[in-house]
């Protein structure tokens, strides 16, 4: 797109530079604890997503990342270094190296577009000329060259997210860290920010750790996620992999909007002793959900089901299944077979109960 | 009106100006900086330090609490320590200005704390230090309010000069007293009501065209 970006680089190799690592961090307010002791790394060129519902933790967590919070105990690295305890004057110079992105913007109303991007080389002690030169540059990344001269009251949202990328990215940080970047932004806005914060983690290699409480978020730019609940991570992982078998109910319950899940009037209808037809979810992840496997059910065992409800989703280039189907049982037997063939091709198997209405 | 009284008139018009603008100034560039020292140690500022906020906040409130005819007779001795005299124009901006810095200080003190913390915060995050925030964010994000403030202070001022009168400090509110009220010369009267409108008008308007141009929320 322009000189800012530099060549390629490969993204979250297993053995890549650890930019975040956290160490059974802690943190309380007043009794309650906010964060319950919190481990987690981060590698060089990731995007982490936390995701967890609101007052788990996670804006807590981020900021302490920053400094902008300290941690009660716990150790918190920062490309190697051990940032817990240093006082505002010490964390300074190392927060020039993490760039910060708010779910409110935060971007100064008395400053122009341009010298909003600017402030943090100001900051850094760089001449006006240079510091205009870089915030063209960074303009003209997020696709607002135009704007420079505008004060953001004359911005839409989203153009006031892009200005807070450019303005997060300008003092070339090691590490973006992004509290609820696209909440306060409609889904189409919320987009294409976040296909804007994908193509900067791919050219420019940036670290990117973002909170949210939208599983759409983790799902479209995430690499791994991390679902945090009462001050702890219950559960972390590859986003297809976390998506495909989520194991703790808050996880469950987070993916209950962008899962397919069981239509709601065959749920109610739900009896879990007995009935005309069987109710089976059936998920698959990887290879074993491209294959051709209702098809080969089918022939394998004729009349065997009715498709109720699912589909196939791809994540991370990886596709997940989710699908709900129907099983006669006149055949007591077939429930059976229909389940431990499907479970021989790889599919995760669970009987939700039996449809008592369906003929 | 004779030409004498328009000449009394006008030397009057000239020392509300000086009192009103001297006293006007110093406060604004001492109460600025004890606005943000208020925010700046209360509970959550930028450099929390309760019992400083309470010691200032208790010599604001001290201030502010004395009515301003008081306060001038009570600093005659100060007013004569700075200015060499307790009488005249001059002598008058001392407790003028006394009185208005605790006054502006509350005024833009308000206007600091509106300024979001998010904003603050962005500033912290990107490695910038206290006096970076009050540069960048707190006076800038306020400058509207903290103008807003000043013409407030100022109108203030105008009203307040009048009493400087017991100090012989003259300006209009003085002239009002001693020809429209103690002579029963209504044409004085009228005519100093009709400046000091004009006055305060004009103080208001070029503070809302001001603040109209900064403002960019």
């Amino acid at each position: 797109m322009n000189s800012v970006v530099s060549a390629p680089v490969s993204v979250a190799l297993p053995q890549a530079e650890e930019i975040v690592r956290l160490t059974d961090v802690k943190r309380r307010f007043g009794t309650t604890p906010a964060l319950d002791g919190v481990s987690l790394t981060v590698r060089k060129g990731e995007i982490v997503g936390i995701i967890g519902r609101s007052g788990a933790g996670k804006s807590t967590l981020i900021r302490c990342l920053n400094g902008l919070e300290q941690a009660d105990s716990g150790e918190i690295h920062i490309e190697g270094r051990n940032i817990t305890g240093l006082s505002e004057k010490e964390l300074q110079p190392l927060r020039r190296r993490i760039g910060m992105i708010f779910q409110h913007f935060n971007l100064l109303s008395a400053k122009t577009v341009e010298e909003n991007v600017a402030l943090p080389l100001k900051i850094e002690g760089l001449s006006k000329a240079e510091r205009l030169k870089r915030a063209a540059e960074l303009l003209d990344l997020v696709g607002l060259s135009d704007k420079a001269k505008a004060y953001p009251s004359s911005l839409s949202g989203g153009q006031k997210q892009r200005v807070g990328i450019a303005r997060a990215l300008a003092a070339r940080p090691a590490l973006l860290l992004s509290d609820e970047a696209t909440s306060a932004l409609d889904p189409e806005t919320t987009r294409s920010i976040l296909v804007l914060l994908k193509d900067i983690n791919r050219k420019l290699g940036l670290t990117i750790l973002l909170i949210t409480h939208e599983m759409e978020v983790v799902r479209s730019v995430a690499d791994r996620v991390a679902v945090i609940d009462a001050g702890r991570i219950v559960e972390e992982g590859q986003v297809w992999s976390v998506f495909a078998d989520p194991q703790a109910p808050i996880t469950q319950s987070l993916l209950s909007g962008i899962r397919p899940q069981l239509p709601d009037t065959i749920a109610a209808r739900l009896s879990p002793v007995s009935g005309a037809e069987q109710i089976l979810s059936i998920d698959m992840a990887g290879p074993a959900a491209q294959g051709t496997l209702f098809a080969d059910l089918s022939q394998a065992l004729p009349q065997s089901f009715r498709l109720v409800h699912g589909g196939i989703d791809h994540i991370q280039d990886q596709p997940v299944a989710r699908f709900f189907i129907a099983v006669p049982t006149r055949d007591a037997a077939l429930p059976e077979q229909v389940q431990n063939f499907l479970e021989a091709r790889g599919a995760r198997v669970e009987v939700l109960g039996y449809d008592t209405n369906h003929a | 009106m004779t030409p004498i009284m328009l000449e009394l008139l006008f030397r009057s018009l000239w020392e509300t100006i000086l009192m009103t603008g001297a006293s006007g100034i110093i406060s604004l560039v001492a109460g600025l900086p004890l606005g943000l020292a208020l925010v700046a140690t209360s509970r959550g500022g930028i450099a929390e330090k309760p019992w400083l906020n309470s010691v200032l906040g208790a010599i604001v409130n001290g201030f502010r609490s004395v009515p301003f005819i008081i306060l001038l007779v009570a600093l005659i001795p100060l007013t004569r320590l700075i200015v060499g005299t307790a009488l005249g124009t001059w002598a008058a901006i001392v407790p003028l200005a006394i009185a208005a810095t605790p006054y502006y200080a509350r005024i833009a003190e308000v206007s600091l704390r509106e300024v979001d913390r998010g904003l603050i915060d962005a500033v912290r995050a990107m490695g910038g230090n206290r006096w970076t925030i009050i540069r960048e964010v707190l006076v800038p994000e306020a400058l509207p309010g903290i103008i807003a403030g000043f013409t407030v202070t100022l109108v203030t001022l105008v009203g307040a000069s009048a009493m400087a009168g017991a100090i012989g400090a003259g300006g209009l509110g003085d002239l009002a007293i001693r020809y429209g009220y103690q002579r029963f010369e209504t044409t004085v009267m009228i005519a100093v009501v009709i400046v000091l409108i004009i006055l305060v008008c004009g103080i208001q308007w070029l503070g809302d065209r001001l603040v109209a141009r900064l403002d960019h929320k």
